[in-house]
C-alpha cells in the first residue's frame, strides 16, 4: 500500500502548490468577494509558490525519478522550476493594482495561476509522453481561462478563444505525434525511447521521424517559435497585461525545458534530425521576430514580436547541442526572464485615468513626466536589445559564443544580424519616451510593481557582478544531459 | 468465433458509417445523433475485445452525459444551413486543393521509402487472461491506483482547471434578482410570518415596509 | 448445451448448431422476461391509479373488468386502435425513433437483471460482470427518447419539456452514480447476484440474529437509500420531479405531440423504466431476492416471490409519492440535486471508504 506513496520528496513542489491551489479556492469561495479577499487570496497564492521555490532549492541534487520513470528531477528541473515559480509568483504580484484598476479583481486568478504553475512544473520534470501531454494539458487550460479573463472586455475574449483554438490544433499535432512515436518505439518514456530510437534503424524509421517533427511543431506552438507563431501577438495584446507577462515569462521557460529534455532525454540518438528543425526555427524566429515589430505601435504586440525573437535566440543555443549550448540557454531563459517581468511591471504600471495606456506614442515625454520609470524601462529595453555591459548583452553572448564552438557561423551571423535590426525597434521606444513631446502624466506607479521594476532594472545593470552563481548553477544543471 | 466476427463488422461497419454521416449529415442534430451512434459501436467493440468495464464508461460519460449535454447544445444554436452550405460549395474547391496534395505528397513519400517497420516490438498487453482470474475492472484499478496515480491525479487536476474556468468565465452575479435561500425560508415560523391586525370598520390597512418585501 | 447433446445425441456439437441453440435459448429468455414484465407492469398501472385514488378518497378505475383490473388491456387496446398523428413540421425520423428508442432502452435493462438463484442456477438472461454499470448505463439512456421526441416535435412546450429533461437526467445521474459506488465498496463487486449475495450477512448476523432483513444494506447505508430512492424518482421523471411533462405549465411536456401507439410506446418506456429503477432499489438495498428473515416459513417461499414483493413495494412508494408531494420548482430541483445530494453522497463516499480501510472490513 505504502509501496509508491514513499519517496515523493522530488514532487514536493508539484503537491504543495496543488494543495495550495485547491486550499486557496475554499478560501476564495467562503469569503465574501470584496477586493480585499481576493488580494489576500493572491498573497497567499504568492506564499505558496515560495513555499514551492523553497521546497526546490532544498531538493538533493542527485537525480531521482518517480512513478516508475514517469517524472524526473534533477539539477536540470531543479533549475528549469525556480525560473518557472519565480515567473509565476512575480507575474502574479504584478496583478493585484492592474486588476483593481480595472476592476476585475477575483480570487480565481490567483488559483488558477498556481495550477498552470503546477503544469508547468510538470513539464518541467516530464520524462513520458502522457506525463508531457498532462502537464501540457493542466497548463495550457488554466491560461486560455487567464487568457479571457477579463471576460467583459472583446479584447480579451478574443485572445482566449483563439488561444484556445490554436492551443487545441497544437495540442493535437503534439498528440498525432506521440501516438506515432509510441507505435513505432513501443514505449511512452523517455529512457525506454531512447533505448530504442538509436542508429540506422531510428534514423530510417519514418514513421518516428513524422512523429518527431509533430511532437516539436506542438511543442514550437507553446513557445511561439516561428512559423508556430500566429497566435502570439493577438493574445498578448488581447489578454490583461499581467497575464501576458505571465505568458511572456513562465510558460516559456516550461517549454522550453520540455523540448530540452524530450529531445536530450529521448531522442538522443535522433540529433541530426531535430538539431535540423530547431536551427531552422531559431533562424525564422529570430529574423521575423526582430522585422515584424518595427511596424508595431502597440506595446504589447512589440513584446509579443520580441519574445518570439528571445525565443529564437534561445534555440540557438540548443541547435549545436553541446554542454555550452546547453548552460546558454539556461542562462539566457534566466536573464529573459528578469528582463521580461521588468518590462511588463512598467507596462502594467502605465495607467491614466481613461485605462490602460498601450500605445508607444502614449509613452511620448515619459522622461519629463516620470524620470525614474523612463530611465528604468530604458535600461531594460537595452538589454532586451542585447546592448553590453547589460544583462542582455551576456545571455546573447553565451548563446552565439556556443554555436561558434560548434561550428554553426550562418546561425551565429543571422542571430547578431537580427540583434541590430531587433535594437532598432527598441530604440524607437526609447526615442519616444526621451525625445518627444510630453502627453498627460501618468498615475502615479503602485508600489509592487514599482519594486519589481527596480529590482529587474538593478540586476539588469550589475549583472556581471552577479553573473557567478547563474552561471555556475546553470554549468551543473547542464551537466545531466550526456552529449 | 464466428459470431464473434460477424457482431465485430456489424459494429465496425455502423461505427464508420455513423461517423461518416456525423459529418455529412445536414441537419446538426442528427449529426449529434449520428456521433451518438458511433460511440454506441464502439463500446461493442470494446466488449467484442473483452473491455466490457471500459465499454460501459464510454456509454455512461460518453453517451449518458456528455452526448447529452452535446445535444442540448446544438438543438438551441440557431444556425442557417443553407448558408453554411453555401460557405462550403465556395470553399470546396481550395480545401480539396490544398487536401490533395497533401494526399499526394504523403502517398509519394510513403510510395519512395515505405513506412518503416517499427524499431521495437510491440508492448506487451496489459489486459488480463480469462485465466488469470481477475475481471478487468479490478485489473485496471490495480494499475491506475498504482503505476498510473500520478497520472490520474494530474488528469484530475486537468478538470479541476476546466471547472474552475468554466465557472470564471460564465458565472455573472446578477444584480436585483430575487434569490431563494431556503434556510432563511426554513427558519421562518408564525411569529415572524404572520403579522395580525385588527381592522376597524371602515378605514384601510397599510402594510408595514417589512411586510412589503 | 448438455440439454441439446441429450436431446439430439450428438456429441461434439457443429458450431453453427451450438450458435443456434445459443441464440433460441436467449430469445425464448428474453420472451418471457419481456412478457411477464409486460404483464406486470400491465397491473402496476392500474395499481398506480388505485392507489392514488385512493389517497384522493376516490375510487379510480372501476368500470372494466371485475374492480378494474382489466382497464390496462382496455387502454392498450384504445391506444393500438387510433391514428398516429405526425405534426406537420416534425422531422419525421426522429419523432417516431424517440418512443422506439425510449421503450427498447428501458425493455434492454432487464437483461442483466437477477431475479432469483436457487439450485437450477441464476435467473438472469446475462449475467454481466458489469451488470451495475450496465443498468447505470441503459437508464441514462432514457433521456434521449426525451430529448428527440421534444425536439421532433417541432413545438415550443415539448422543447422547454426536453431541455428541462436533459438537465435534470445529467444531474441527478451524478448521485445515483456515487450511491452505487457506496454500496460496490461494501461489496466489491459490480455483478448484481454479487450484491445480493453479499447482504446474506451485515449488521444482523453480526449481532449473532439468524440472516434477516436487518443484514441488507438499507440500514448500513440509510442515508444512501433515501437518496437513492428520491434520485430514482427524478431520473425516472416521476411526480414530484415530473417536470418534462409538468401540464399546468407545458400541457403534457415532451409527450404534447404524440398520440396513439408512439405515445403508448413512451407510456410503457416511462413504466418499464420505473419498474427497473424499483428492481435496482431492491437489488441494492432491499436484498433482493433474499427472505426478511431466514427461519422457516419464509425461506420457503421461493426467491422470486420475495423479488417481486419488494419491487411492488418500492413501486408502491412511487404511487404514495406522487399522490402526495406537490410538484417542485425546476430551481429547486436543480438545487436538491447539486446543493443537497451531490455533497451528501460525496461525504459518504469518502465515510464509507475510511470506515473500510481503517475498520478493517475491505471486502
Amino acid at each position: 500500500m505504502t509501496s509508491f506513496l514513499t519517496g515523493l520528496g522530488p514532487i514536493y513542489p508539484e503537491i504543495i502548490i496543488a494543495i495550495g491551489a485547491m486550499a486557496l479556492l475554499m478560501y476564495g469561495v467562503f469569503r465574501p468577494e470584496t477586493d480585499a479577499n481576493a488580494e489576500a487570496t493572491g498573497w497567499l497564492g504568492v506564499l505558496v509558490l515560495a513555499t514551492a521555490a523553497m521546497t526546490v532549492a532544498l531538493d538533493p541534487p542527485a537525480p531521482a525519478s518517480l512513478f516508475e520513470g514517469a517524472f524526473v528531477s534533477d539539477r536540470f528541473t531543479d533549475f528549469a522550476k525556480l525560473l518557472v515559480i519565480a515567473g509565476s509568483a512575480f507575474a502574479l504580484m504584478l496583478s493585484f493594482d492592474y486588476f483593481r484598476r480595472v476592476k476585475s479583481l477575483k480570487f480565481e486568478y490567483p488559483v488558477l495561476v498556481l495550477l498552470a504553475t503546477v503544469g508547468m512544473l510538470i513539464m518541467v520534470s516530464a520524462n513520458d509522453l502522457i506525463t508531457l501531454y498532462l502537464g501540457l494539458e493542466l497548463q495550457s487550460l488554466a491560461l486560455y481561462v487567464l487568457a479571457a479573463f477579463r471576460r467583459d472586455n472583446v479584447k480579451s475574449s478574443e485572445a482566449g478563444l483563439k488561444y484556445f483554438v490554436l492551443g487545441a490544433l497544437s495540442s493535437g499535432m503534439l498528440l498525432y505525434g506521440a501516438s506515432l512515436i509510441y507505435g513505432y518505439t513501443g514505449s511512452t518514456n523517455f529512457t525506454a525511447i531512447a533505448a530504442v530510437a538509436q542508429g540506422k534503424a531510428a534514423a530510417e524509421s519514418l514513421g518516428l521521424i513524422i512523429g518527431l517533427v509533430f511532437l516539436l511543431v506542438g511543442i514550437a506552438f507553446k513557445i511561439s517559435a516561428v512559423p508556430f507563431h500566429m497566435w502570439t501577438p493577438d493574445v498578448y495584446e488581447g489578454a490583461p497585461t499581467p497575464v501576458t507577462a505571465l505568458f511572456a515569462a513562465a510558460p516559456k521557460i516550461a517549454a522550453l525545458a520540455l523540448l530540452v529534455r524530450t529531445m536530450h532525454g529521448a531522442f538522443p540518438g535522433l540529433g541530426p534530425q531535430w538539431q535540423q528543425v530547431i536551427t531552422l526555427l531559431a533562424i525564422a524566429s529570430m529574423l521575423l521576430g526582430a522585422v515584424a515589430a518595427i511596424g508595431q505601435t502597440n506595446i504589447k504586440r512589440l513584446m509579443a514580436y520580441s519574445s518570439i525573437g528571445h525565443v529564437g535566440y534561445a534555440l540557438v543555443g540548443l541547435a549545436p547541442n553541446s554542454p555550452e549550448g546547453m548552460q546558454s540557454v539556461l542562462i539566457y531563459l534566466a536573464i529573459y526572464l528578469v528582463m521580461t517581468l521588468g518590462v511588463f511591471a512598467v507596462i502594467v504600471s502605465l495607467h491614466r485615468k481613461e485605462g490602460q495606456v498601450v500605445e508607444i506614442a502614449d509613452l511620448a515625454g515619459l522622461s519629463k513626466t516620470n524620470l525614474p520609470l523612463a530611465f528604468a524601462l530604458f535600461i531594460l529595453l537595452f538589454s532586451l536589445a542585447g546592448i553590453p555591459p547589460l544583462a542582455g548583452f551576456f545571455a546573447k553572448f553565451y548563446v552565439f559564443a556556443a554555436a561558434i564552438k560548434a561550428g554553426l557561423y550562418p546561425l551565429a551571423i543571422i542571430g547578431v544580424l537580427s540583434s541590430v535590426i531587433g535594437a532598432y525597434y527598441y530604440l524607437r521606444v526609447v526615442k519616444v519616451m526621451f525625445f518627444d513631446e510630453a502627453k498627460d502624466k501618468l498615475l502615479p506607479v503602485p508600489r509592487v510593481p514599482g519594486m519589481i521594476v527596480v529590482a529587474a532594472s538593478v540586476f539588469v545593470i550589475f549583472f556581471a557582478v552577479f553573473a557567478g552563481p547563474v552561471v555556475d548553477a546553470a554549468a551543473a544543471a547542464a551537466k545531466v544531459f550526456k552529449f | 468465433m464466428a459470431l464473434t466476427a460477424v457482431f465485430f463488422y456489424i459494429f465496425a461497419v455502423l461505427a464508420v458509417v455513423s461517423g461518416a454521416m456525423v459529418i455529412i449529415a445536414k441537419n446538426p442534430v442528427h449529426a449529434v445523433l449520428f456521433l451518438i451512434l458511433a460511440f454506441f459501436n464502439a463500446a461493442g467493440l470494446f466488449v467484442l475485445l473483452g473491455a466490457e468495464f471500459l465499454a460501459m464508461l464510454l456509454v455512461i460519460v460518453y453517451v449518458g452525459a456528455v452526448a447529452v449535454l452535446f445535444l442540448f447544445v446544438v438543438m438551441m444554436l440557431d444556425v442557417d444551413f443553407a448558408e453554411l452550405k453555401a460557405g462550403f460549395i465556395k470553399n470546396a474547391p481550395v480545401g480539396l486543393l490544398v487536401g490533395g496534395t497533401v494526399l499526394a505528397e504523403l502517398v509519394a513519400l510513403f510510395m519512395a521509402r515505405g513506412f518503416g517497420a517499427g524499431i521495437a516490438k510491440a508492448p506487451a498487453a496489459v489486459m488480463p487472461t480469462a485465466a488469470s482470474g481477475i475481471s478487468n475492472t479490478e485489473a485496471l484499478g490495480r494499475i491506475l491506483y498504482t503505476k498510473y496515480a500520478f497520472f490520474f491525479q494530474g488528469a484530475g487536476l486537468i478538470l479541476l482547471v476546466a471547472m474552475v474556468g468554466a465557472i470564471v468565465l460564465t458565472l455573472r452575479q446578477r444584480e436585483g434578482v430575487k434569490r431563494q435561500s431556503v434556510p432563511v425560508q426554513n427558519a421562518r415560523d408564525p411569529a415572524t410570518a404572520i403579522e395580525i391586525v385588527k381592522v376597524p370598520t371602515g378605514s384601510a390597512v397599510v402594510p408595514s415596509a417589512e411586510a412589503q418585501r | 448445451m448438455t440439454t441439446l447433446q441429450w436431446l439430439i445425441g450428438l456429441d461434439p456439437l457443429p458450431e453453427w448448431l451450438s450458435w443456434l441453440w445459443w441464440l433460441l435459448v436467449v430469445g425464448v429468455l428474453s420472451a418471457a422476461v419481456v412478457f411477464g414484465l409486460l404483464i406486470i407492469i400491465a397491473f402496476l398501472l392500474l395499481m398506480d391509479r388505485k392507489v392514488w385514488a385512493a389517497v384522493q378518497m376516490r375510487r379510480g378505475p372501476n368500470v372494466v373488468g371485475p374492480f378494474g383490473l382489466l382497464q390496462s388491456f382496455a387502454d392498450l387496446l384504445k391506444f393500438a386502435l387510433k391514428e398516429p398523428l405526425i405534426p406537420a413540421g416534425a422531422d419525421k425520423g426522429v419523432f417516431l425513433l424517440a418512443p422506439l428508442a425510449t421503450a427498447t432502452f428501458a425493455l434492454a435493462a432487464w437483461a442483466v437483471i437477477p431475479v432469483d438463484q436457487n439450485s437450477w442456477g441464476k435467473w438472469v438472461i446475462s449475467d454481466l460482470n458489469v451488470g451495475i454499470l450496465y443498468l447505470l448505463a441503459i437508464s441514462s439512456l432514457g433521456v434521449y427518447g426525451i430529448i428527440m421526441g421534444g425536439w421532433a416535435s417541432n413545438s415550443k412546450y415539448p422543447f422547454m419539456g426536453s431541455l428541462r429533461s436533459a438537465a435534470q437526467m445529467v444531474s441527478y445521474e451524478v448521485s445515483i452514480g456515487l450511491v452505487i459506488i457506496t454500496v460496490l465498496l461494501l461489496v466489491g463487486s459490480l455483478n448484481l447476484t454479487d450484491i445480493v449475495n453479499a447482504q446474506k450477512t451485515g449488521i444482523g448476523t453480526g449481532a449473532g440474529l439468524p440472516a434477516s432483513a436487518l443484514d441488507w444494506h438499507w440500514l448500513v447505508l440509510f442515508p444512501m437509500f433515501v437518496v437513492f430512492f428520491i434520485s430514482a424518482l427524478a431520473e425516472t421523471n416521476r411526480p414530484p420531479f415530473d417536470l418534462p411533462e409538468a401540464e399546468s405549465e407545458l400541457v403534457a411536456g415532451f409527450m404534447v405531440e404524440y398520440a396513439s401507439t408512439p405515445y403508448l410506446l413512451f407510456m410503457l418506456g416511462e413504466y418499464v423504466a420505473i419498474t427497473t429503477m424499483c428492481a435496482m432499489t431492491t437489488i441494492l438495498f432491499l436484498g433482493g431476492w433474499l427472505p426478511p428473515l431466514d427461519i422457516a416459513p419464509f425461506n420457503w417461499v421461493p426467491g422470486i416471490f420475495w423479488f417481486i414483493g419488494k419491487a411492488t413495494f418500492v413501486f408502491f412508494m412511487f404511487a404514495m409519492v406522487k399522490a402526495m408531494v406537490p410538484r417542485y420548482r425546476y430551481d429547486q430541483l436543480m438545487r436538491l440535486g447539486w446543493k443537497v445530494f451531490l455533497p451528501l453522497s460525496l461525504v459518504m463516499v469518502v465515510v464509507v471508504a475510511a470506515v473500510l480501510q481503517f475498520g478493517g472490513a475491505s471486502p
